[in-house]
């Protein structure tokens, strides 16, 4: 506050100035907030900047929902699908979270798109930006990797044969392909190890290397200034400039803002599936990445066999590579879109190009009968599912002395008889023996069942001795009894 | 922040005071509005039971109408954990008190944790571990059993006799519930 105003409300300012100053003698905070807070802007506050802003509070969004997430997730084959269901099912607000983190995601994949779309216009790459625009690529793909690898953690059908085919698609990289696919996999199948690396990935390993390079981005964005409109020298800013705070920490926070109530409607209207367990055995089953991979999904079909590296690696590779490089290849500093033919218009084909690969991919789905059919089939099996009941996951029972159940009801009746009449407590369970009786398997074949049922009513002194009593039952009990000893094996 | 503006000639002091004032509101409540979700989804095995030992069926009361001594059952209890459960067999025993009502028994010996069985010849429950006697209504009569056998919670719910299965401690002279 001003001193101008302090005159009027002196009480709870002053106390709330001298607060201020307490923790600033001990922490420096004065200098910090200055420092964050008065980056100069030149020429001003904008909507256009808000992207990055928006990238970073989306990305604390997904990490604190993730964090969530994880207090009911567990990252293994059998329990991956069970407990993402109790999740969306069983616990309060559990489908809002998810559904939050889920379509976060896109949020995060259309943000990053905004941003990047923005800053490459403004040609905001531009004057000892090499290094600040290479961290944003690689946040670029660390960000990719967070969406690809959290795809799988449901374990559903979609989840499973998604990232089936994604990780057969690093398996055509040259050289290291089939070993890379294997690390991936952590082995040669899909299975319950995929499901732990990739949970390490998405959960600790990138979001820890994307905090480190968005510190990098940061400070390498505020070493060189904010690059301002497109008039501005990308050196040496000559427009006057505005403080961050207040105008565009108003702005960011009100599209942060808008963006967090429009994925709360999303997610409160339209919850986010979870289709059936996933099944590796069904042929029939149509995998579709999210709608961000459809594009690259479309264009992998024109390069089939021999000519798959050259569509799959060669050319992406290559685009990445310019992509990357920008920075070092156009060392013009106009900025103006206008006069960066080649710059903006390959941006703008690729753009459409991608955005036309989207659209095919629709199409030829929808009408191709049989795709379009079982795509239905698809939906209508995830519809099901989620109309379900949560159903518990039944766990193996310790304490059931029969591992499996006979078939004939006799020697079944036998076995639980053995158990009622705490044979098993000497003999053991299935007759295997103990330190206290011998094993009965194998009996049947060294006694009849009438010498195992007068051996039972009158048992051998030895036995006695032993501490075995007469076993005296009625007829059919008896009988049952023997008939499951003699089945011993 | 209010440093900062104090010492900002610059800014217009106290129209930014009350974008700080305004936007420390917005970030609260969107936060109350976050939070209270993420608290809910926390606490939920608190507020719910995730865990416990649900009332198995026992059978029709009706089947135990006509009984002349005490009836031999398997039940099949379910203990719920989370998001899974465990399913087992267990042996419980119907037996009608003086007063006709009904009562069930857990097999499990209190002496050692064998499974005790009925002998209709005796008419009582004899333990074959150590020659624990019970009788008809599983009060001790003779053996190293340190109490009667363990009655288990019932009660009858649509015609059924519900019982709640528990675990009892061993050795001990009184009743102890482990699980």
């Amino acid at each position: 506050m001003s001193e101008l105003s302090n005159q009027n409300q002196p009480g709870p300012a002053k106390s709330r100035r001298r607060l201020f100053r307490w923790l600033d003698q001990r922490t420096g905070l004065d200098g910090v907030l200055r420092e964050s807070l008065d980056e100069p802007i030149p020429g001003g506050a904008r909507f256009a900047y808000v992207f990055g802003s928006a990238l970073l509070f989306i990305f604390i969004s997904q990490v604190i929902t993730g964090v969530f997430l994880a207090l009911y997730y567990v990252p293994s084959a059998d329990h991956a699908h069970t407990t993402v269901a109790y999740i969306t099912k069983a616990v309060t607000a559990g489908s809002f979270l998810r559904s939050i983190h889920a379509y976060g995601s896109s949020a995060m994949v259309i943000l990053l798109l905004l941003h990047v779309t923005q800053t490459f216009l403004y040609g905001s790459y531009k004057g000892r930006r090499e290094l600040l625009w290479l961290s944003g690529c690689v946040l670029f793909a660390f960000v990719l990797c967070m969406a690809f690898t959290g795809y799988l953690l449901p374990w559903d059908q979609k989840a499973y044969f998604a990232s089936a085919v994604g990780t057969n698609i690093a398996g055509e990289v040259p050289f290291i392909g089939a070993w890379l696919k294997e690390f991936m996999r952590g082995g040669a199948d899909m299975g319950t190890l995929t499901l732990s690396r990739f949970f390490v990935a998405h959960v600790l390993g990138v979001p820890a290397a994307i905090f480190a390079f968005i510190a990098l981005h940061v400070y390498l964005f505020r070493k060189t200034g904010a690059a301002g409109p497109i008039s501005e020298n990308p050196v040496s800013p000559q427009l006057p400039a505005e403080p961050f705070y207040p105008r565009q920490v108003v702005v960011d926070a009100v599209f942060a803002l808008s963006i967090i109530v429009v994925l709360a409607l999303i997610a409160h209207f339209e919850p986010f599936d979870l289709g059936p367990s996933a099944n590796p055995a069904d042929t029939h089953y149509l995998p579709r990445p999210e709608w961000y991979y459809i594009p690259i999904f479309q264009w992998l079909k024109y390069w089939p066999g021999s000519l798959s590296f050259l569509g799959v690696v060669a050319i992406p590779s290559i685009i990445a590579f310019f992509f990357a490089s920008l920075p070092f290849l156009d060392r013009r500093m106009e900025r103006r879109p206008w006069k960066r033919p080649v710059a903006v218009g390959t941006y703008t084909f690729i753009f459409l190009a991608l955005f036309g690969l989207g659209f095919l991919s629709y199409h030829s789905d929808h009408s191709d009968p049989g795709y379009a059919a079982q795509l239905i089939t698809q939906q209508k099996d995830t519809e099901d599912f989620m109309r379900k009941p949560f159903e518990p996951e039944v766990a193996q029972s310790l304490s059931s002395g029969l591992a499996a159940i006979p078939a004939d009801p006799l020697i079944a009746k036998g076995g639980q008889i053995y158990q009622v009449q705490s044979c098993n407590a000497c003999h053991g369970d299935g007759g295997v023996g103990t330190a206290a009786a011998p094993k009965l398997t194998g009996i049947g074949d060294r006694m009849s069942a009438a010498q195992l049922t007068a051996l039972l009513k009158a048992p051998t002194p030895k036995m006695i001795a032993g501490g075995m009593s007469p076993t005296d039952l009625p007829g059919e009990q008896m009988n049952a009894l023997v008939s499951y000893l003699e089945a011993l094996k | 922040m209010s440093s900062a503006e104090s010492r900002n000639a610059t800014g217009t002091g106290s129209r930014r005071s009350y974008i700080g004032w305004l936007m420390g509101l917005c970030a609260a409540g969107v936060s109350a509005v976050l939070f209270v979700p993420l608290v809910r989804y926390s606490i939920y095995p608190l507020r719910t039971k995730t865990t416990g030992v649900k009332w198995a069926d026992a059978g029709a009361v009706s089947d135990f109408a006509s009984m002349t001594g005490p009836v031999q059952r398997s039940i099949t209890v379910e203990q719920v954990d989370g998001w899974r459960k465990t399913i087992s067999e267990k042996v419980v025993y119907v037996t009608k008190t003086a007063a006709g009502q009904l009562q069930v028994l857990s097999a499990v010996c209190p002496h050692l944790g064998c499974s005790v069985p009925w002998s209709a010849a005796k008419e009582k429950f004899v333990c074959p571990c150590h020659a624990a006697v019970f009788d008809a209504n599983g009060a001790r009569l003779s053996g190293p059993a340190p109490r009667s056998m363990d009655s288990l919670e019932s009660q009858v719910e649509n015609g059924h006799l519900m019982v709640r299965y528990q675990y009892f401690r061993q050795l001990v002279p009184t009743k102890e519930v482990i699980g």
